[in-house]
């Protein structure tokens, strides 16, 4: 039986998927969870240029793909700062001492 | 047969950069995901992400990280979920089930459009302008935001930062 890589990167996707979703669920670091929002934007984007290469829209995809990284480097850079300032302020990156924060 | 390993690859990059405690060890597990990333989408035949996402996911991202780790510090505390674990992996499971049921049987019934498409250069720069303004413009504000987020305010709670 030989799989297509088509059908590989969907079954990457979906591993891909479901890690970033546990890591989102069960982890209470900030930065963790910055991690685990790039692993399923990682996800999104193979998606993205598998559908391409199957439908015969490679660059298309891949104009889309672009596009992706560069919000999500953006998103990453943010999120990093702001873990930053969390650390600063509250002395943790702990998320749930972020729900102690009042005003 | 390089796909499968590829793909192996990289889910077992994944789940170490969420399971692995120290997170500078983390950053290079994700960093390691990355580069198998743009090894796969090399594969599926799109070479110019596939480079600009070994650049930049592999290597701007990966410093970032490591700068930020670096400032901000390891946490010392081994932080345990607030969700129970058993609830943790059932949202998963349910999620992934779901969705691998609304992908999988679809996959067969997608047949190629037909040929005439336009290079990676028009399409990005002639079909797509309105997205290229849009980077330029996320740029900036991430920029901006970062100059922001990390300029020293007048913060007098000096002694809560970290020593």
């Amino acid at each position: 039986m030989t799989l297509s890589i088509s059908t590989v990167s969907f079954a990457a996707v979906l591993g891909l998927f479901a890690i970033a979703f546990y890591g989102l669920l069960a982890v209470r670091n900030l930065i963790k969870v910055v991690v685990a929002l790039q692993i399923l934007v990682k996800g999104a984007m193979i998606a993205l240029v598998a559908a391409g290469a199957m439908t015969g829209r490679v660059q298309q995809a891949q104009s889309l793909a672009l596009t992706v990284i560069v919000a999500d480097t953006i998103v990453a850079v943010v999120a990093l700062a702001l873990a930053v300032q969390v650390r600063r302020c509250i002395g943790t990156l702990d998320i749930k001492a972020l729900s102690k924060l009042k005003g | 047969m390089w796909h499968v390993l590829t793909a192996l690859g990289i889910l077992i990059c994944a789940a170490q950069a969420i399971r692995s405690q120290r997170l500078l060890i983390s950053a290079l597990w994700l960093a390691g995901t990355s580069a198998l990333v743009a090894l796969l989408l090399y594969l599926l035949g799109a070479p110019e992400v596939a480079v600009i996402e070994l650049s930049v996911g592999a290597g701007l991202v990966t410093v970032l990280f490591v700068f930020a780790i670096n400032i901000a510090g390891e946490e010392a505390i081994r932080l345990r979920s607030s969700l129970p674990r058993w609830l943790a992996w059932g949202a998963v499971l349910v999620c992934s089930v779901l969705l691998g049921w609304m992908m999988f049987p679809g996959l067969g019934r997608i047949t190629a459009l037909p040929t005439g498409e336009a290079s990676f250069v028009t399409a990005l720069w002639e079909n797509r302008k309105l997205d290229i303004l849009l980077q330029i413009v996320l740029i900036f504000s991430g920029v901006l935001g970062v100059l922001g987020l990390l300029s020293e305010g007048p913060v007098d709670d000096q002694k809560e930062v970290r020593p």
